[in-house]
């Protein structure tokens, strides 16, 4: 319990070192928020920004941000008049949190049993078929894959309709993408640990003295085998985000990924910020979570610390 | 070939080694072959990479334009080549970036040592749980999209895992005998450093550079794919597979020939560099 407060303690100077940097490249951005193809009157412009208190030396602005912050308070958003930045983001997060989840379970449902199946066998076709694949996994990006499922599914065969949201059938295509790049490094990761641990004594005791083999392969080998791939989940979830700017952007998704590249086109300095905070926030958590499960898991490691 | 097989492991060199290993060696080759067309391409490409030429736009390949042509009617091929050129300079340079920054942060952490060296690398720990790809996407912008920004934007967050690997390395070094012994002897850090670190070190960062080669181009891509990094008219490889993508229902072939190359450039530099692990670092288990 201790342990989980000095995490979440340590956070809070992480944060303020991501809203201090992000404020500063945000505010650099080239062009303002109100600058349009017509420029505004140069009285309401100088309104609008009073109103929003951009008129305000950079430091004040920064020291208000971090004291509104403190309270939750993400400020207005400057290009959706009226909303404020909670409620913008709001609005999205679900759909990019329902999409990351379904997309990490894909993940986790296909790169384990993969990676187990391959380690049972090694150098077999069973090992080398579905080893081939992730390394081709590994290196199709998200850019690339993305738009070939749609060539394929979509255009080709027509099962799946290639963009849109809000039908069931919108979500396949973009947590498929998503789903099997994670998939890979996951396979892999899992066959290499449980290469490792599969020769260590204790597995041979276990099959020495008479357990079943599959007892010994999934409740000895494979608990402990599994301890980086959770570690990997971290990671794994940081790829997501980034991989989600892409599938959003491809598929029409109207998640958290397009709102802060729009944000960014928009010079939304607001919404920039309150979307690399929501981001690392989350990520930070993720981390914390899977290095919990990694403890639950290991005794050793709930122990080392 | 019919040599004992008793010697081979130890007295063989990471070369010999590295020849054996086909993949990487093959790998190697096609990426010396990807670099030449693409640096040479000013001089060898069938055609300047920005002319237009409306009258012959989104043509299906032909044997007048290989790849085809695209919306504006410019050679696939040449831009392909173009694109190649932006996407392994960027590769290039971030990494050296990259290894540049990692080999001072790692060497430092581990030369001061103690506490500031576990706050150091606590700090890594922390920073690469964070968001990078938003920051980069940021710092692009900011900077006007210009190449040396993306160089320093990729590269400036490419180097965590390199500065944990060299520190963990120059750890090992300081507590070795030859370099106690140079101390004892009144070297100079700098001089332990030049003469003592990096000698032992090339190693690990050539094998850390080319597997940090691979994720930074990934990163210029998905920048540029994003419509954030490279600007029109220069072309890298991820704006083209973006280009490609918008239009793929018409044009399919605007897509598929640069994902190709894109994706196999990236799986040979990870064969090569997984090969050249085996081979160098000693440490490393061979399968």
């Amino acid at each position: 319990m201790a342990y989980v407060l000095r995490r979440l303690l340590e956070m809070v100077p992480v944060l303020l070192v991501v809203v201090v940097a992000t404020f500063f490249l945000a505010h650099a951005v080239p062009g303002g928020p109100f600058d349009k193809d017509r420029p505004l009157p140069a009285e309401v412009k100088a309104r609008l920004e009073s109103y929003y208190g951009l008129d305000q030396p950079l430091p004040k602005q920064l020291g208000n941000y971090v004291v509104n912050l403190a309270q939750g308070d993400l400020g207005p958003s400057l290009k959706y008049p009226g909303w404020t930045v909670r409620e913008v983001i709001g609005s999205r997060i679900g759909v990019s949190c329902a999409l990351g989840f379904v997309s990490l379970f894909i993940a986790v449902l296909i790169g384990v049993p993969v990676g187990v199946l391959a380690a049972s066998r090694p150098n077999s076709w069973l090992d080398r078929v579905p080893m081939g694949f992730t390394l081709v996994g590994i290196c199709v990006p998200s850019f690339v894959l993305g738009p070939i499922l749609a060539l394929v599914f979509a255009l080709g065969l027509g099962w799946l309709p290639p963009c849109g949201w809000g039908e069931p059938e919108h979500f396949i295509l973009p947590a498929l993408t998503l789903g099997l790049i994670t998939a890979a490094p996951l396979a892999r990761l899992t066959r290499g640990s449980l290469m490792e641990v599969r020769s260590l004594d204790y597995v041979r005791t276990a099959r020495a003295k008479g357990v079943p083999p599959l007892r010994v392969w999934f409740v000895h080998a494979l608990r402990n085998a599994l301890l980086p791939v959770v570690t990997y989940l971290g990671p794994a979830a940081a790829g997501l985000v980034s991989g989600s700017f892409v599938v959003e952007s491809l598929f029409d998704v109207p998640g958290m990924g397009r709102l802060f590249v729009t944000a960014i086109i928009n010079r939304d300095v607001m919404l920039i910020l309150g979307t690399t905070i929501v981001y690392a926030a989350a990520l930070l958590f993720l981390n914390l979570a899977a290095d919990l499960v990694n403890a639950a898991l290991n005794p050793k490691v709930a122990r080392g610390r | 070939m019919n040599a004992p097989v008793v010697e081979t492991l130890a007295s063989e060199s990471g070369w010999q080694r590295f020849r054996k290993d086909r993949a990487a060696v093959w790998s190697g080759w096609f990426l010396v072959a990807i670099a030449a067309v693409c640096f040479l391409s000013p001089w060898i490409s069938p055609y300047p990479y920005m002319e237009q030429n409306l009258a012959q736009s989104a043509m299906a390949p032909s044997s007048a334009h290989w790849l085809g042509t695209d919306l504006l009617g410019r050679d696939v091929l040449s831009r392909l080549l173009q694109g190649g050129m932006i996407s392994l300079f960027v590769g290039l340079i971030a990494t050296a970036v990259a290894l540049v920054l990692g080999i001072c942060y790692g060497v430092f952490a581990a030369e001061v040592g103690g506490r500031a060296e576990d706050l150091l690398m606590r700090g890594v720990d922390v920073v690469s749980t964070l968001p990078l790809t938003l920051i980069v996407i940021l710092a692009t912008v900011v900077f006007g999209q210009n190449l040396p920004m993306i160089f320093l934007a990729v590269g400036g967050v490419s180097w965590l895992t390199m500065a944990r690997i060299i520190r963990n390395q120059t750890r090992e070094l300081k507590g070795s005998q030859f370099v106690q012994a140079a101390e004892s002897l009144g070297q100079s850090r700098w001089g332990i450093f030049r003469r003592h670190y990096l000698p032992n070190l090339a190693g690990t960062i050539a094998v850390c550079a080319t597997l940090t080669v691979p994720g930074v181009m990934l990163l210029e891509a998905f920048v540029s794919f994003l419509g954030l990094g490279v600007k029109a008219p220069m072309t890298s490889w991820g704006l083209m597979i973006k280009e490609g993508a918008d239009i793929m229902e018409e044009c399919p072939w605007l897509l598929v020939s640069p994902s190709v190359v894109f994706a196999l450039t990236l799986l040979s530099l990870n064969f090569l560099g997984d090969g050249l692990r085996d081979a160098f670092d000693p440490r490393s288990s061979r399968k």
